[in-house]
């Protein structure tokens, strides 16, 4: 393969370094689209979130004298349901609800992946040994039946209380990936060197180890929030989830009660799916974006497949054209 | 030899801890349990002595320490005895837990196989792929992966059981056909055609992760030197791909299937609930809704002991296909 050995970098030549640019503007290009999408449908969500409760023009909770499973049309955007709710309303409402208890959860979740992963796997020993046990059973008990279990015995759930209930339940995962990552970087010379100059351990841990770890803990956060507002829905769904808040997982545990498949009524069980599985998009795109810059393999390797791929095809190109010259001149010997 | 014993100690004092947590779980919620359920249940009728007793039983004899109800705990359960049901009585939660069983792991681990080939066949030509078109599809399967499976099932419901009525929209079986489960051909294409919906739904909203994983394990793995040299020696590009890449990239994703068949049993909970399907999460939410807590109790026993073995035997296997995992413990 000729190809391989010519597409070591040669610097000198400057078709190749114009390729080199355009292939890095690509990539920017490439990333930033991920994020950029993520974000802009993240931001469009929150947004929602903070301004829709203001211009619904109905109360989620009141029925008033709305017709009842209307379609949606100009006055109930998104329909209403069998009770004479305003869908929007209850999807403006609930969106608050829901990406609270996700950010909450969240956020719960990962502090505790990092007192549990982090510790156990910068301090080593024995600590190590007990906090990974912990963090094996905690991984082995599964967390929605957990969840259901503990929601179902608490009466009288508030969104706060639903949200650290999923928070608890869903740190385990992080705190493996998060133990092995500190466990490599506690060996890196820096570290080591912070260590000996005597700085104490939640210094080093705060100021060495977690700012490197800050991709991954983005990244296990983002994961957190999109596991917590998934299991929010689940949890509504079946009727455990906060007690007297509208939130997405509501609106569907509603429309199933009041019968939205059997009367076709699609406007009132599409629209929280589909906001739940937008807000895990996006965040799952921007998750992606940072993968890409935290594992540069990501990034370089279809760029690699991609220059080797363009170097075949201007090889193949040159042959042709070769070949297409080596006839030419032969017609125009002949021809003399 | 060291690795296995190592894990097997591990996966002991898991085990103790899930089964210790299973008991100490109602005992530790806000008041007395029993008698909150005894409140609520006698506010729905009077209560039966038999429940009185099954209640008496699950949380133990008050007068006695916490001790020694953690003893008749372990005494019970090594008798393979998790209570009576109160929600069905008189059926004991082990004959409950055995006859949905079947339902949840064979439609889930089907699914779930299924799931896993299809994401990992994917994968493997996205990250074979890597550097064209596909590259931006593939972070469209963040989507597939967001979605609440449980509304997945609503929707297909709507659209191929309702709008178009080619699939049945509840049950493991057709109900008004046979009156109980039976081992006849017709029997089968029923559980079959009943399944398929369901089966659908976890498909979707699984084979994303599959797909995506593979394909960031396999883009990595094809910049290996090893696969360059491969490619140097002019190999057939199909042997490149699955030999040398696909191989190496399935090992992270061969882990992921072990502990998703574990889940089997629990990780669609809510959808057999959409579904009516009979397995162990309608029986797990059907005991939640009746207050069963002996139920509740036996069913979140067995979930975790699944997950438990299905983790340990992945453990043994990759031991066994990637000896570097035997090195590093």
């Amino acid at each position: 393969m000729p190809d391989l050995l010519t597409h070591a970098p040669d610097p000198v030549d400057p078709g190749e370094a114009a390729d080199a640019r355009e292939d890095e503007r690509h990539i920017k290009r490439h990333v930033n689209g991920k994020f950029l999408i993520g974000a802009a449908v993240l931001t469009f969500m929150i947004l929602f979130a903070i301004f829709g409760p203001m211009i619904a023009q109905f109360d989620p909770r009141i029925s008033g004298d709305n017709p009842v499973l209307a379609p949606p049309d100009s006055t109930y955007w998104m329909g209403t349901t069998s009770l004479g709710h305003d869908v929007f309303s209850q999807m403006a409402t609930g969106a608050r609800t829901s990406l609270l208890i996700g950010v909450i959860a969240g956020l719960i979740a990962v502090t505790l992946s990092i007192l549990f992963g982090v510790v156990a796997g910068y301090v080593g020993g024995v600590t190590d040994e007990v906090l990974t046990l912990i963090i094996g059973v905690m991984l082995v008990i599964p967390g929605l039946p957990l969840t259901i279990v503990i929601s179902s015995a608490v009466p009288g759930r508030s969104g706060l209380l639903v949200a650290v209930i999923l928070g608890i339940t869903g740190w385990a995962g992080a705190a493996v990936v998060l133990r092995s990552q500190a466990q490599s970087l506690r060996n890196r010379d820096y570290v080591a060197a912070s260590r000996i100059a005597g700085e104490n351990p939640f210094r080093v841990i705060g100021v060495e180890v977690l700012p490197n770890l800050l991709p991954l803990l983005t990244g296990q956060f983002l994961f957190g929030v999109i596991f917590a507002i998934l299991g929010e829905a689940g949890l509504s769904y079946l009727g455990l989830g906060p007690t007297g808040s509208i939130s997405w997982g509501t609106i569907l545990n509603d429309a199933n009660s009041g019968y939205a498949l059997q009367s076709g009524a699609w406007w009132w069980f599409l629209p929280p799916g589909i906001a739940v599985a937008l807000v895990g998009m996006s965040l799952a795109l921007i998750n992606f974006a940072v993968d890409e810059v935290i594992n540069p393999k990501l990034r370089s390797a279809p760029l690699e497949a991609r220059r080797l791929r363009k170097a075949k095809a201007e090889k193949k190109a040159i042959a042709k054209a070769d070949k297409q010259a080596a006839k030419d001149e032969k017609k125009a010997e002949a021809q003399a | 030899m060291r690795y296995i014993a190592r894990r097997l100690v591990i996966y002991a004092i898991t085990l103790w801890a899930a089964i210790s947590l299973n008991f100490l779980l109602p005992r530790l919620l806000p008041g007395n349990p029993a008698d909150i359920m005894i409140a609520k249940l006698s506010r729905r009728g009077d209560v039966s002595d038999a429940q009185l007793e099954s209640i008496r039983r699950l949380f133990g004899n008050p007068d006695a320490s916490l001790w020694q109800q953690y003893l008749d705990y372990w005494g019970q359960l090594f008798q393979g005895d998790l209570g009576t049901s109160v929600q069905f009585y008189p059926s004991s939660v082990s004959s409950l837990i055995g006859s949905a069983l079947p339902w949840s792991i064979g439609l889930v681990g089907v699914a779930t196989v299924l799931s896993f080939i299809i994401g990992i066949s994917l994968g493997m030509f996205a990250g074979w792929k890597r550097g064209t078109w596909v590259d931006h599809i593939v972070p469209s399967t963040t989507l597939l992966q967001s979605l609440p499976y449980f509304w997945v099932a609503m929707v297909l419901i709507y659209f191929f059981a309702r709008e178009n009525e080619w699939f049945p929209r509840t049950d493991g079986y057709d109900i008004w056909t046979f009156n109980n489960t039976e081992w006849s051909w017709a029997f089968a294409g029923s559980v079959i055609y009943h399944g398929i919906l369901p089966a659908i739904t976890i498909i979707i909203s699984s084979v994303g992760g599959w797909l995506l994983g593979m394909r960031n394990m396999m883009v990595s793995t094809m910049g290996e030197d090893y696969v360059v040299t491969a490619e140097a020696k002019g190999l057939k590009k199909g042997r490149i791909m699955r030999t040398y890449g696909a191989r190496n990239a399935m090992l992270p994703s061969i882990a992921g299937i072990g502990v998703s068949l574990g889940f089997v049993v629990s990780g669609f909970v809510v959808m057999e609930q959409v579904f009516s399907y009979p397995g162990i999460g309608k029986l797990m939410i059907e005991g939640v809704e009746g207050n069963d807590y002996a139920l509740m109790q036996g069913v979140f026993l067995v979930i975790t002991l699944t997950v438990l073995a299905a983790m340990f035997i992945t453990d043994l296997v990759y031991g066994l296909i990637d000896p570097r995992a035997r090195q590093n413990a």
